[in-house]
Formats: C-alpha cells, sequence, structure tokens
C-alpha cells in the first residue's frame, strides 16, 4: 500500500492504496464520489469519465499511481459554463433513460464544447462515440449537444 | 427535492411525523380502503400507501415497478397526477418496497416489472389511487370549509371554492386520511385529461439526478464497513469447484475473507480493486464434469440437422406439404440466431446487511416477490424479517428478473458465508455480466414459403430452440401443449392472411442458462417473419407495404402502423435511389404494434443505416415524449445486437468478456429517428420491449433491395463480436 494525495474538485483526498488501483476505485470507494461509474473496466464505454489536468480520460484504466498532482475533476465538481449548459439541456430534452452512463456522457459533452462550441454532427459522433449508452439514447444526446451549444452563443 | 432526496424516505416520514401520509391502498377490485401505516417497530415496514402527501405539497408516488430507463416514475406519477388534478411540479416518485400484496403487478400476481405491462396494469389503479386521494381532500375541505363538497374544485394542485377559499394539498392531507376511502372513486372521461396524452406538460422526475451524478444505483451504496464481494466462478456453465487455494488471495492488502459458496469461491475486500486483485490470485481446479462443453459451433450443426425435421406443431391450417407439392416457386431461407448477453449498463449486484435475526437487502430487484422469499430462505429467517427494497438500476432488458432468482440467491450465499453483522456489495465485473449466461437463446428458423400466381400459398417456420421456462415458476404460465410459448411467440400468429400454414418447434436441452432478453420471443421471431415475408413478396413482385397490407384483413392494427409508418416516411416503393434503399417492418409485441422503415446504405463493414421511420399503436398514450423515447431507444438497442452481437461458446466457455469483444452501438452509427404515435382508444399497453425486434428485418429487407441476400445468420456483420 502506498499513500496518495489526489485533489478533487479542488479538495485534497488523502489515500494508502496500492498503487495499481484504478484511479476509478479511488475516486469512488477511497474518496467516496460515486457519480463516476463503472462500466467496463477497459476504456471501452466511457461511464468512468473523469478530467485529469482538464483533459478527459477514461478513469478505470489509469492507475492512481500515475495521476501525480494535476487536478482531477468528477461529474459532482463539473461546474464549467458548459458543464451546465449540458445539463440543462440534457434535462430540457429528458435524455437519460436508466442514467448510468449519463455522468461520462455529460463528462465527454462538456469537454467537446469547450474544445468546438459549434460541433456538427459529426463532430459529435467523433468525440462521442467512446460512450456506450445501452440505452440507446443516442439521438437526444446528439439533440441535447446542440441545444447546449445554441444556449452558450453570445 | 430528487426522487432521492432522503428526507422524502419513508421511515423518516412515519418516524418523524413530520410528514402526513396519505396512505391508501386501492386493491384490483376497485375496492378501496385506508390503513393506518404500521408502527415503525419492525425491520420490515411495509407501508400501505402508493402515495404520500407532504406539508410542503409534495406529492410522492410509490412506485412499485422498478425504473429502468424505461418511465414508470413519470408514469405512475403521471396517472396518479391526472386523477388527482395535482400540479406536475408537485410530483415526486420513489421506488415502493418489496411487498406482494400492495404492490403485485396485477398481470403476474407478484410484484415485478417485465413483459412490457408496467402501464398497461396500472392504468386504471394508479388513476383510481389519484381518484380517491383528491375525493378524500375535497372531503376535508368542506369539512373545514364547512361547504358542500359539490362545489370544491381542484385544479393544478389548488383546491377552491366559489367563496374564494382556497388552500394546498399539504394543508389538508391530515385531515383527509380521516375521511372515508370512495369505494369505487369516478375516473375522468379520457376528453378531460390534463396529463395524459399531452405534449409538453409532464418532464421525467428522474432527469436531473441521473444527469448531475447524484442518482444513486446499487453500486453507490455507502454503508460504513461493506465489504465488496466477487465471485469466482465457473467458466463452464454447471463447472463446480473441486478444489482452490485461498492464500494468494487472502496475502493481498485490503481482502478480508474468502469463502466457498454454492456458486463459487468468494472473496470479500474493503473495496472493489482488492476485492478484483485478490480473486484473480485464487487458484481453483474446477470440475467440470457435469458442465455443458458444446461450443456453438457443434450447437448450430445439431440444431441445423433439427431444423431439417418437423419439429412439435403448435400451430397448422390448410395443407402445406399439399400446397407446395402443387407447384409455383418454392422459397426456403434458414436464419440462425445467437446467444445475446443483455450488458446492461450497471452490471449485476445487490446489497444486503444481515444481522442474524433480520436482513436488509438494497439492489435493482426486477422480481422483488420471488427474490425476497429466495433471501429468507437462504438465511433461515421468515419474509417478514427480510427487508428488501429496489433501487435504480442502471438498464436491464430482461437480466435483473431471473426465473432462478440466481443474484437474489447468490447475495444471500455471500452473506451468510461472511457471516452476521458484515454489510456486503455483491459485484459482478463486467466480464462476469457477459460470461455469466442468462443469455437470449441460440437459435434456428428454417422457412418455406410457396408463391403462385402472385400470391403467398404457402407459409412453414420450423423452429429449433431452448426453453426459457422450462423448469421455472413461469412453466405453467407460459407453456402449451408442453412447448414453451414464448419459443415461437410471433412466429405462430403472424399478420398475414395464407392459406397454408404451419409453424413447428424442436424445443431443445443446452446446459446453457437462457433468459427473456427485451421483446423475448420477438427478438428472433420478429426477424424470421418479417424478412420472409419481405422475400416471398419480392418474389411474388408485390411492393413491400402494399403487399402486406393486402394480407392484413384480420390486423387494422398492424396494418395501421404500417400505413402510417409509410406516410410518415413518405414511402414511395423500395427501388434503391443513389446507394440508399429502404426496408420494412411491421411487429406486434406485449400488445403493442410498430412499424419500422429503415434506409440504408452499404458501408466498407457493412450496413449503414441512416434514418428509421417508426409508427407505434399503444393504445391510449401516456406519456408521449417517454413512448418517443423508448422506440428511439428500443431501435439503437435492436440495431446494435442485430448488426454486431453475439456471445459465442468454446467447448462450453463463453468467448466475449466486455465491449470490446461484445459490440455495442455507438453514437456514430445511431441513425436519426422520427417516431409516429398513433391515437387510439384502446387501453394502454407497453412500450420498453416492442420498438425492438422490427428494426433487424426493416434493415435485412433493405440490404434486399440493394442486391444483397437478407443475412441468414446474425449479426449481420459477422466477426464484429470476436
Amino acid at each position: 500500500m502506498t499513500a496518495f494525495t489526489l485533489k478533487i474538485n479542488g479538495q485534497n483526498h488523502q489515500l494508502d492504496v496500492d498503487p495499481s488501483t484504478p484511479l476509478l476505485w479511488a475516486i469512488r470507494d477511497n474518496a467516496g464520489l460515486t457519480g463516476t461509474k463503472y462500466g467496463c473496466g477497459v476504456a471501452q464505454c466511457g461511464a468512468c469519465t473523469v478530467y485529469l489536468g482538464g483533459q478527459t480520460i477514461r478513469s478505470c484504466s489509469l492507475p492512481v499511481s500515475a495521476v501525480g498532482r494535476k487536478e482531477i475533476t468528477t461529474i459532482e465538481g463539473l461546474k464549467s459554463r458548459e458543464g451546465v449548459a449540458v445539463q440543462k439541456a440534457w434535462v430540457a430534452l429528458d435524455v437519460p433513460q436508466c442514467g448510468y452512463c449519463q455522468s461520462g456522457q455529460v463528462m465527454s459533452a462538456a469537454a467537446l464544447l469547450s474544445l468546438n462550441p459549434k460541433p456538427t454532427d459529426r463532430d459529435i459522433d467523433l468525440a462521442m462515440n467512446g460512450n456506450i449508452c445501452r440505452c440507446a439514447t443516442y439521438v437526444r444526446i446528439r439533440a441535447a449537444i446542440h441545444d447546449a451549444a445554441k444556449s452558450l452563443e453570445g | 427535492m430528487t426522487v432521492h432526496d432522503r428526507s422524502l424516505s419513508r421511515r423518516a416520514i412515519l418516524k418523524g411525523g413530520a410528514g402526513l401520509a396519505l396512505g391508501l391502498y386501492i386493491a384490483h377490485t376497485g375496492k378501496a380502503f385506508a390503513q393506518t401505516p404500521p408502527a415503525p417497530a419492525s425491520v420490515n415496514i411495509a407501508p400501505n400507501t402508493f402515495l404520500v402527501i407532504k406539508p410542503d405539497n409534495t406529492v410522492t408516488v410509490l412506485c412499485k415497478h422498478i425504473e429502468f430507463g424505461q418511465g414508470p416514475f413519470t408514469g405512475m406519477a403521471t396517472l396518479v397526477a391526472e386523477e388527482l388534478d395535482a400540479d406536475w411540479a408537485q410530483m415526486r416518485a420513489e421506488h415502493a418496497p418489496s411487498n406482494p400484496v400492495l404492490y403485485k403487478n396485477l398481470v403476474f400476481g407478484v410484484q415485478g416489472t417485465g413483459g412490457s405491462s408496467a402501464i398497461a396494469n396500472s392504468y386504471e389503479q394508479m388513476r383510481k389511487v389519484g381518484a380517491a386521494a383528491r375525493a378524500m381532500l375535497v372531503s376535508a375541505a368542506a369539512a373545514e370549509w364547512n361547504v358542500p363538497a359539490a362545489e370544491i374544485t381542484v385544479e393544478q394542485g389548488v383546491i377552491r371554492h366559489s367563496s374564494g377559499k382556497e388552500g394546498r394539498f399539504g394543508a389538508f392531507a391530515e385531515k383527509a386520511m380521516q375521511q372515508p376511502v370512495p369505494a369505487d372513486p369516478k375516473l375522468k372521461d379520457p376528453s378531460g385529461f390534463r396529463l395524459i396524452g399531452k405534449e409538453g406538460v409532464v418532464k421525467r422526475l428522474d432527469s436531473a439526478i441521473k444527469s448531475n451524478g447524484s442518482a444513486e444505483f446499487t453500486l453507490d451504496i455507502k454503508d460504513p464497513d461493506t465489504l465488496t464481494a466477487l465471485v469466482a466462478r465457473s467458466p463452464r456453465f454447471g463447472g463446480t469447484v473441486a478444489s482452490f487455494d485461498a492464500s494468494a488471495a487472502l496475502a493481498v492488502p485490503g481482502v478480508v475473507d474468502v469463502k466457498r459458496v454454492p456458486t463459487g469461491v468468494a472473496v470479500y475486500a474493503k473495496g472493489f480493486w482488492p476485492a478484483k486483485t485478490g480473486r484473480d490470485a485464487l487458484k481453483i481446479t474446477w470440475d467440470d464434469s457435469k458442465a455443458e462443453s458444446r461450443g456453438t459451433a457443434q450447437l448450430l450443426t445439431e440444431f441445423r440437422t433439427l431444423s431439417k425435421t418437423p419439429g412439435k406443431t403448435v400451430k397448422q391450417e390448410g395443407d402445406v406439404d399439399a400446397a407446395i407439392a402443387k407447384g409455383g416457386r418454392l422459397i426456403e431461407a434458414e436464419y440462425v440466431f445467437p446467444y445475446l448477453a443483455h450488458a446492461p449498463m450497471e452490471p449485476l449486484n445487490a446489497f444486503m446487511k444481515w444481522e442474524g435475526a433480520t436482513a436488509s437487502a438494497r439492489f435493482g430487484s426486477q422480481f422483488p416477490t420471488p427474490d425476497h422469499a429466495a433471501i429468507a430462505k437462504v438465511l433461515g429467517i421468515g419474509i417478514d424479517k427480510v427487508h428488501l427494497q429496489t433501487i435504480l438500476a442502471g438498464g436491464s432488458f430482461g437480466r435483473r428478473a431471473q426465473q432462478t432468482v440466481h443474484v437474489a440467491l447468490e447475495l444471500a450465499e455471500v452473506v451468510k458465508a461472511a457471516g452476521p453483522g458484515k454489510p456486503v456489495k455483491l459485484v459482478w465485473t463486467r466480464e462476469d455480466d457477459t460470461r455469466g449466461g442468462y443469455y437470449r437463446p441460440f437459435g434456428i428458423h428454417r422457412m418455406r414459403g410457396v408463391v403462385r400466381d402472385g400470391k403467398i400459398e404457402a407459409w412453414s417456420d420450423t423452429i429449433v430452440g431452448q426453453s426459457i421456462m422450462k423448469g421455472s415458476p413461469f412453466e405453467a404460465m407460459t407453456f402449451k401443449d408442453g412447448l414453451d410459448s414464448t419459443a415461437y411467440e410471433g412466429a405462430h400468429d403472424i399478420p398475414y392472411e395464407v392459406a397454408n400454414f404451419r409453424c413447428d418447434l424442436h424445443q431443445v436441452d443446452v446446459g446453457v442458462p437462457v433468459l427473456w432478453w427485451r421483446s423475448v420471443g420477438h427478438s428472433h421471431t420478429g426477424y424470421a417473419v418479417e424478412a420472409f415475408v419481405d422475400e416471398l413478396l419480392q418474389a411474388a413482385g408485390q411492393d413491400p407495404v402494399e403487399g402486406r397490407l393486402a394480407m392484413m384483413g384480420k390486423s387494422p392494427r398492424h396494418a395501421g402502423v404500417l400505413k402510417a409508418v409509410a406516410e410518415l416516411a413518405d414511402w414511395k416503393g423500395a427501388k434503391p435511389e443513389s446507394g440508399r434503399a429502404r426496408g420494412v417492418a411491421v411487429v406486434e409485441s406485449f400488445d403493442t404494434y410498430v412499424a419500422q422503415i429503415a434506409d440504408v446504405s452499404m458501408g466498407e463493414e457493412g450496413p449503414i443505416v441512416h434514418k428509421v421511420w417508426c409508427a407505434v399503436d399503444c393504445g391510449i398514450a401516456v406519456n408521449p415524449d417517454i413512448i418517443r423515447a423508448q422506440m428511439e431507444g428500443g431501435i439503437g438497442f435492436g440495431l446494435g445486437h442485430i448488426l454486431y452481437a453475439e456471445q459465442t461458446l468454446d467447448e462450453g466457455r463463453p468467448v466475449a468478456g466486455n465491449f470490446d469483444a461484445y459490440r455495442s452501438l455507438r453514437i456514430n452509427e445511431m441513425p436519426q429517428i422520427e417516431v409516429a404515435i398513433v391515437r387510439s382508444t384502446e387501453k394502454p399497453t407497453g412500450v420498453g420491449e416492442p420498438g425492438v425486434p422490427p428494426i433487424g428485418p426493416a434493415v435485412a429487407n433493405a440490404m434486399a433491395k440493394l442486391g444483397l441476400k437478407r443475412p441468414a445468420q446474425l449479426p449481420i456483420v459477422q466477426g464484429a463480436s470476436t
């Protein structure tokens, strides 16, 4: 076991875990933030998407030992303009069905809008195809991203 | 407040006394009676209520159906709010606890969600709850204001009298409880509906918590000192533990215990990662002497041989053999359907605390009644000593209801092996889930048809498949003449008039656990029937839409959705244009009728589906936007599987373990979708499953118009899943 300090959503969390522990489980089991989900464990589904130093990563496949001092943002700490706009659009269009993948979808969508304020359908498909939704809410995800983009104009 | 606001928990309301529970129980017979909520002394509180009105005017509906995306929280609340004349903004929903008397599904007779029955079985019951509560609130207000009840109106959550007096529900909730419950509360005429069937008025109750990470699923349950348990199970179905060595597992920091359980070897740890690491370190010798050791290639050979002989007759009309002998064009097709995992986004899991004499379990229990009984039996305590609370689940598609109740059993065994006083979260990994069986059965349809003089003269379908219901408590309900009706549903009752018809079934035993999978038998019969009729119509030189309609004289609702979708898509025949073609299919399942038209071109890998038009007739449409969402999701779910998904067995061992091998539809593969809801005054039927079956054959039929063969072996993109 090794002691680590993770800065998550602006707060330091001390943990004593095996260095191979994926960041996902440190966030969930050690820091107690359960909005970030386990879906596959092999970076296939995107349910575990968080930001590390502002970049989206699949937290299930990054060992805690590789995190360093970079800041981690989870769905609980998503306060950016884009993040808020995306969440509003998600509610307005009733995007979620079971909802289990949606933390990851929202994180990826907000990241897309911060890089590309006016994405086309193709941009959305490219940016979002790492996030599986087994309920297949994809039609509404696309529409909600467009709506969020519009709400951020001007 | 959200649906997960702890302050809204039943126990808090009863204990604190701050909230005023309007306890109502409306029996199936329509006879209603009020019951005082029981004292919260025992662990197993059975709240006799569907409805709680708090002083802050919120109305919480206790939902007897599990919410895993298909929308019953919103649906039940809509039905109650309609008759209560509540304002939508004051409505909330949460899961009812397990109670087979109060919360039984009126179709099943036990508490459970399935068969797209939530709205269908609750439509009248929940409206009566709302109507009775409204009458009681009006009586209370009449008494308080000393005016006749008949002079009181209720509108959007406000109770009013012409004298100018008005009040909201919260103020009258306690007094309303003292009022007699109307025996047969009058329900609105549908012409007076303000919420049911209306666009844009009702929003889902669970969207916000599912967009900000605060929705609580089983994996998120936090209880101090909870151990995470992972079970190592046999890689083959039916295998058992011969011996094991736990020393390396126990040496993993964080691992606290290893126990043998009936399903394998359980590793208990402080958190998921040590449990997983510990499980990986187990050395287990498996006894496979009773395990299924056939691979899917061998099963295919065996099934194919069988399919060339007649099975047991399910339905016969006219004389197929004589019709074939008479000549005409004989057309044959074979369709092979793979094992499919449900792969809900949240893998299986369950939580329980056992204190020796009592136990409290929480998980996404889709059939609480049998799960509840199973837990009590394993723990050797009465059902009344076990509290079971269903919570939100990350999808199911059928997986969280098992005729064998294996998840509840394993939970109880794992908890029992750990010993009392230790809260345990049983977690299945994605690989456990994908390789864990309970698949949509593997099977074959062998079709023969005769087209003579532009008309379909004969139709024969020989099915080879495994029974889902055999040996289960559902056998009595679903078996007819020794055959599992879910293996042929949709194949024996095709909507087309064909003079000479036969459907027969070889019901075979395979040692692979199988299960209902979103749309059950229709997941394969829908494809077989709709691809084949399209092929026959093509041979007959008929238009896919007109040709179907001409044979649908006795199937007006099938014809209705088919006409509606043709209009929606501006159908002008199936001729391809600039590399794109349209295919059509129409399937009824669970008394809901769905027709779809898919616009398809061929890419390098396989079909690209650009757009899908969908028409649905589910009787009275309670929540139009949820119906649309279920059609969209059903199309995406069906399309992903028909294009890419299969579970194969290598000498009995499931091969695909994760989404890299069990390929799921992704956003770039999702077509645009347009849905039309056919207006109907028929009683409402479900929408969770019926969107799934038509998309596969619609795509196959479009491929045929592009000059390709309708795929005979599914998935369409072979090799996508390996």
